[in-house]
């Protein structure tokens, strides 16, 4: 197997979950995407892993629980958002706009 | 775990099958059979997730998306790692990201409205960087492959070693950023409820 297929695999991801993030407008599905993100970076630590030591494992679990932390407060601030201004839209979170 | 077991035979099956010479180096055909499948399903459900116009219906594709992952995780043989994936993402994230979805009441049937109106904008970003990452990948690693000792080599570096050394690690190497990892759990667990309650 070639290094290079894990990679790639993991580009193709990266780019998938950065599009997401800037297309969504939903709080919710744009956090999804992050963990699209958050997950093709991982493949690369594992991939890495496997090709020259131990190391990149202990760094994607590190990643897989501050992931999970992130996916809890930033759902509870997408929840205060919701509590605050009756809708998730991103797009309508300008009031430092001026 | 049954996913690893299957695996886990397939792979001993192989190595019996094919000469000694050519187990030792790659450990290639089924492995790469799986990786393409998984692969494709993949970047399909990758692309639904941020494409499809139903909430609930992008959160259970993500479940495909993670799950390959932690395939992949099994392929490389990490095998802590890919139960810690599949314990933890698909276990408690895709709970937590269904309660988002219902907490703040989005819109659960099809919706023309979770879409903004950069998408030619996000296109591009996304191509540009796909580009200019698989350039910089084939560039930097080539044909590099990856070798699998596991099923070729003695019992010295069979997988419940790769296991035991990764506990090693982080409990000697990586002591103090693992507990460090604790108290931002912690604080992470505190914030979350602190944000959240009605006051």
């Amino acid at each position: 197997m070639l290094l290079n297929q894990f990679l790639l695999l993991s580009a193709i991801l990266f780019s998938i979950g950065v599009y997401g993030v800037i297309v969504r407008k939903n709080g919710v599905l744009v956090l999804m995407s992050i963990e699209l993100v958050l997950n093709a970076v991982n493949i690369n630590l594992i991939v890495f892993s496997t090709y020259w030591g131990n190391s990149g494992q202990v760094f994607a679990l590190f990643t897989i629980a501050i992931a999970a932390a992130e996916v809890g407060v930033g759902l509870a601030i997408v929840l205060l958002i919701y509590r605050n201004q009756r809708s998730v839209d991103i797009d309508e979170l300008d009031e430092l706009k001026g | 775990m049954s996913s690893v077991a299957v695996v886990d035979s397939v792979a001993s099956v192989f190595a019996q099958v094919v000469p000694a010479s050519a187990a030792e180096t790659t450990f290639d055909v089924p492995a790469n059979v799986v990786f393409a499948v998984q692969a494709v399903f993949m970047i399909f459900a990758a692309i639904r997730v941020v494409t499809t116009k139903n909430v609930v219906h992008a959160a259970l594709w993500l479940v495909v998306v993670l799950g390959g992952v932690g395939l992949n995780y099994v392929l490389l043989q990490a095998e802590f790692v890919a139960v810690t994936q599949f314990l933890v993402y698909l276990g408690a994230v895709i709970v937590l990201f269904l309660f988002g979805v219902m907490l703040t009441r989005a819109p659960l049937g099809v919706s023309e409205d979770l879409d903004n109106n950069q998408k030619k904008i996000g296109i591009g970003v996304g191509v540009a960087l796909l580009g200019v990452l698989t350039y910089a990948l084939i560039e930097s690693f080539g044909r590099s492959e990856l070798t699998f000792a596991a099923y070729s080599g003695t019992s010295e570096v069979n997988t419940n070693g790769r296991t035991q050394a990764l506990s090693d690690t982080i409990f000697s190497q990586y002591l103090i950023p693992f507990e460090m990892l604790s108290l931002l759990l912690l604080a992470a667990l505190i914030g979350a409820i602190v944000l959240a309650r009605r006051d």
